[in-house]
């Protein structure tokens, strides 16, 4: 009597060796008792009974399995070693590619419902993809005017000389409406927020820390509350300290101070400043709300036609601040890192295919004492999961060491800390994928292993089972190998190409030999100009008379470390084209500006010492700037208009990558350094100070320290670093991103030549015999050399030509990153070629070698 | 199997293995008999589940305390199909060696008047 199917569905929960051994003995007890009576109950008992025992039997037979297993790959520790490092190769780089783009494109931001948070920026009509920051009355009446929002915070970039506590420190800080942190949902780690009464113009001053300034400049001492600190000279009193998470707006914030807008602060509505952050309200929609916020514009707009002109806002999540550039370089790196997990895990298949089969006799022989073929597999996969596992957390702890590394890659213009952190999500993910890589690479070996054990395992052992079958599968991994590493070769071949072309661009300055310190004179101590003026003359006086400076000079901004100051000009009697943007890169200099940073001197004069506040206003402007306003004539002597006065041009001046070497800079214009206004312009006075020096620059930072003590002792110093650190580090992620990825290319080069020289050696030695009868035949050795140097070579032709598909694609996904290369770019993909057609020669040249050293006699006699 | 164990290095027994080795003491049962004749031991106090008998005589097979009957029973006692289990004489030396541990501990008991009876 056959079980019913009810109970036949519950004994495959059993494993099938022990079903097949009791299944019908446990149906006779069931149907025994069904006679003793028990209805319901019985069933319930027994499906109790079934799952309880079902999960004994099975974790019996994987301890067993463990055992057997551990047992087998400590007899073949090498073996082990390889898999479990391969494994760990392609985990860890999938783990670490995962857990940066989870922290950079996934998961939420750290703040209370931080999926309604949205930003607001000013775009105009005609540019709906310009992104200003805000006027403060815009700010108010965008607040006042809409409903979609739980709230509308406010936010301004701030920077302050920290004065009593130890050296004297410039900080970054964000100048924040008192509704701002309670929009985000955070709380303070000590202390307090600000109030509404914190925040009101002519309040006392309060002040947030970082967690890092507490426990840099307080050394995390709890008795910060209440301490009194000077920021730029005015007084403000600790009530608070932010957890080491809060990154608001930016990691670079070290501080957070009340708005304290006063009236004034309304007035001007072309004062773009402020950052604006809003909630929507539950249930409404970003649409919703930008389609009430282009209302709301127009309203403005017509109420303020003259200032408020084309303006309109820019509502996106705050999620998707995320530059196209800054995603695509995560993205790339996480498809590398696929890659290499594929390639991984090919070739551990093989060479757990290969050693399967070596294994056949001793399958057979448990297979000859009644071990079912399920069985065995399950042994096998157990086995595998357990390498897989090793190579886990080995390539967790890989990845670890290896996240530090990836901070570059992680955008400043995210409100998030720069390290990533494994977390559970992560290794979650790692688990899955090694669970996976397991599967991948120990199944179909496993399969193909235990096939028709019964019928030739025992008889021919190892032998058995080499069939053009599974030369064809491995045939198959090994092109695939060669088509992943194609693409990643091609992919780091084009990145390469763009960073050396980048490299390559002429900054229109020369950076070697120069150093760089900043010392932000702070108001109303230095409010005046001439104030300010006296600081400058000391400081480079004594500068230049260093032994080994040749030139010192102060500026704005230093290029390419600040990509702002940009200022509208007007030319008398020009009227700008509609959309055309009329603006120049603004800065205040010294003399010697130009000889300190090498920037050539094409006509005219250098600002002088004499361009005083009671001469007449000038400028230095740069070629590009004199060319689009005076082509073909000379630009000395013309006026224009900026930063609120009519000035002359005195001097012409190469360009310079002010936005760096990727990005298209603005015209510049330079102005004396005396010229800037008194008590105005707060952001621009001179502050960046710049020493050309025929010695290292570094060596130069003790005295130019001492010089700034002895002139202003409470004066802080900060960003103190070569020039050419600055032209690097705007190159930094791109080399991090290439350096990962061609490591990755690099790997996946080298498994693949593996898994080529693997699969030809096999190869060989399988056609011993058949060689040794060619060569019996008359082969020369070096005839026997081609034909396994073209079994490589026809491989790597396939995987070639399928992989020029997927790097064609690659090159396609990649083109938002490539700057001055094609995605096509021909000199790449021949390259990546020809290295795939070295790498075919490279894995099939030992296996050739020994092909050619078949001794005829000794193989045909064997047999 | 490995070279003959000592019949300690089982011990202690878990419960429903020393009460089949009992049960199959007395005579060579089948599965079912084995549930029935525990049962009626423990006066009903042990209703060994048919998974856990199994899963029990699964190991016991492994460890030679049990073995399968190869010759069937009388004839007409029993449907033939049925398997058969008997007790080794390594079990029954684990079964006397887990009886001795059992009486020890009682021993013991009592001499701390844990159970009633003599001391």
């Amino acid at each position: 009597m056959r079980p019913s199917w009810p109970f036949r569905a519950l004994l495959r929960l059993y494993p099938a060796s022990f079903r097949r051994e009791y299944g019908d003995e446990l149906w006779r007890v069931f149907v025994a008792r069904r006679a003793d009576g028990g209805g319901a109950a019985l069933w319930l008992s027994t499906i109790a009974d079934t799952m309880y025992n079902a999960a004994r039997v099975h974790a019996d037979i994987l301890r067993q399995d463990l055992r057997y297993a551990v047992r087998m790959l400590r007899r073949a520790p090498g073996f082990t070693a390889t898999v479990m490092l391969v494994a760990a190769l392609g985990i860890g780089a999938n783990a670490a590619a995962f857990s940066l783009t989870d922290y950079v494109l996934l998961r939420p931001l750290p703040f209370a419902d931080a999926g309604r948070l949205v930003v607001l920026w000013q775009s105009q009509a005609s540019q709906p993809t310009l992104r200003h920051e805000v006027s403060a009355a815009n700010w108010r009446d965008w607040k006042s005017a809409t409903t979609s929002f739980d709230g509308m915070a406010a936010a301004w970039t701030v920077s302050a000389n920290l004065v009593g506590q130890g050296e004297p420190e410039r900080l970054d800080g964000t100048a924040v409406s008192a509704d701002l942190l309670p929009l985000l949902g955070v709380q303070p780690a000590r202390g307090r927020t600000f109030t509404a009464d914190d925040d009101r113009a002519g309040a006392p001053g309060t002040v947030l820390l970082s967690w890092s300034l507490w426990q840099s400049a307080f050394a995390g001492d709890e008795s910060v509350l209440g301490h009194k600190v000077t920021l730029d000279g005015e007084p403000y009193v600790v009530i608070g300290v932010m957890p080491p998470s809060f990154a608001y707006p930016s990691r670079e914030s070290q501080f957070w101070r009340p708005l304290r807008l006063d009236n004034d602060a309304f007035q001007d509505r072309t004062d773009f400043r402020l950052r604006v952050v809003a909630k929507l309200k539950r249930g409404v929609s970003l649409a919703r709300a930008r389609a009430e916020l282009d209302v709301v514009s127009e309203n403005l707009e017509r109420a303020h036609p003259k200032e408020n002109e084309g303006v309109r806002v820019l509502a996106r999540f705050m999620r998707d601040e995320v530059s196209q550039q800054s995603r695509l370089l995560v993205l790339a790196l996480l498809g590398a890192a696929a890659c290499v997990l594929l390639i991984a895990c090919l070739n551990l298949a093989n060479l757990l295919l290969a050693r399967a089969l070596v294994r056949r006799r001793e399958l057979a022989l448990r297979a000859a004492l009644g071990a079912g073929p399920e069985r065995l597999v399950r042994q096998m996969v157990t086995e595998s999961l357990l390498l897989a596992l090793g190579g886990g957390v080995l390539g967790v702890l890989l990845a670890m060491a290896a996240l530090p590394a990836l901070t570059r890659l992680v955008p400043a213009e995210l409100p998030i800390a720069a390290t990533p952190e494994m977390d559970l999500r992560v290794l979650g993910v790692a688990a899955l994928v090694t669970v996976l890589a397991a599967l991948a690479f120990g199944v179909v070996p496993a399969l193909r292993a235990c096939r028709n054990l019964d019928a030739e395992g025992l008889r021919e052992g190892a032998r058995a089972g080499i069939g053009s079958r599974r030369a064809r599968l491995v045939r198959a991994v090994v092109v695939v190998e060669i088509c992943a590493s194609l693409v990643l070769l091609v992919s780091s071949g084009l990145l390469l190409r763009t960073l050396s072309r980048l490299q390559a661009r002429d900054p229109g300055f020369r950076a070697a030999g120069v150093m760089t310190m900043r010392t932000w004179l702070p108001w109303p101590k230095y409010e005046r100009t001439a104030d300010r003026a006296q600081f400058y003359d000391r400081v480079l006086g004594r500068a230049r008379a260093l032994p080994g400076v040749s030139s010192a000079a102060y500026i704005s901004f230093l290029p390419m470390a600040f990509g702002g100051g940009i200022w509208p000009v007007e030319l008398p009697g020009r009227v700008p084209a509609k959309g055309e943007q009329q603006t120049v890169s603004m800065r205040f200099v010294t003399p010697q500006l130009f000889a300190t940073l090498g920037i050539p001197l094409g006509a005219g004069r250098d600002v002088g010492e004499g361009d005083g506040d009671a001469q007449p206003k000038v400028a230095v402007v740069s070629e590009s700037f004199a060319q689009k306003y005076w082509p073909g004539q000379s630009a000395l002597g013309k006026r224009f208009k900026v930063a609120f006065a009519d000035r002359e041009v005195v001097g012409v001046v190469g360009d310079i990558r002010v936005r760096g070497l990727e990005r298209t800079s603005e015209p510049q214009v330079y102005l004396p350094y005396k010229q800037v206004p008194d008590g105005w312009l707060m952001f621009y006075p001179p502050k960046d100070l710049v020493v050309r020096a025929s010695v290292d620059p570094l060596s130069l930072v003790p005295a130019l320290r001492e010089v700034i003590r002895e002139i202003d002792p409470e004066q802080p110093i900060s960003n103190v670093r070569p020039l050419a650190d600055i032209v690097d580090a705007q190159m930094a992620p791109r080399r991090v991103q290439l350096h990962v990825i061609g490591t990755f290319a690099l790997l996946a080069f080298a498994l693949a030549a593996i898994g080529i020289y693997g699969l030809l050696s096999f190869a060989v030695s399988n056609r011993a015999q058949e060689i040794g009868v060619r060569m019996a035949l008359g082969a020369t050795p070096r005839s026997i050399v081609g034909l396994v140097l073209k079994e490589g070579l026809v491989l790597a032709a396939v995987g070639a030509v399928v992989g020029l598909g997927g790097a064609y694609a690659a090159g396609q996904g990649l083109r938002a990153l490539l700057v001055g290369v094609a995605a096509t770019d021909a000199a790449t993909f021949a390259a990546a070629l020809a290295l795939v057609l070295a790498m075919a020669i490279v894995g099939a040249a030992l296996p050739a070698w020994r092909a050619s050293r078949v001794d005829p006699a000794t193989v045909i006699r064997s047999d | 199997m490995t070279n003959e164990p000592s019949p300690e290095a089982l011990l202690p027994l878990p419960p429903v293995t020393f009460h089949i080795l009992v049960a199959l003491a007395d005579g060579d049962r089948h599965g079912y008999a084995i549930i029935q004749d525990v049962a009626a031991r423990t006066d009903g106090e042990l209703k060994i589940q048919a998974g856990t008998l199994y899963r029990s005589i699964q190991r016991m097979l492994e460890q030679g305390l049990v073995a399968e009957k190869r010759t069937r029973p009388a004839i007409g006692e029993d449907d033939e199909r049925r398997r058969y289990y008997r007790i080794t004489a390594f079990g029954r030396a684990v079964a006397q060696a887990e009886a001795r541990r059992l009486t020890q501990m009682v021993k013991l008991a009592r001499a701390c008047g844990l159970v009633p009876g003599k001391a």
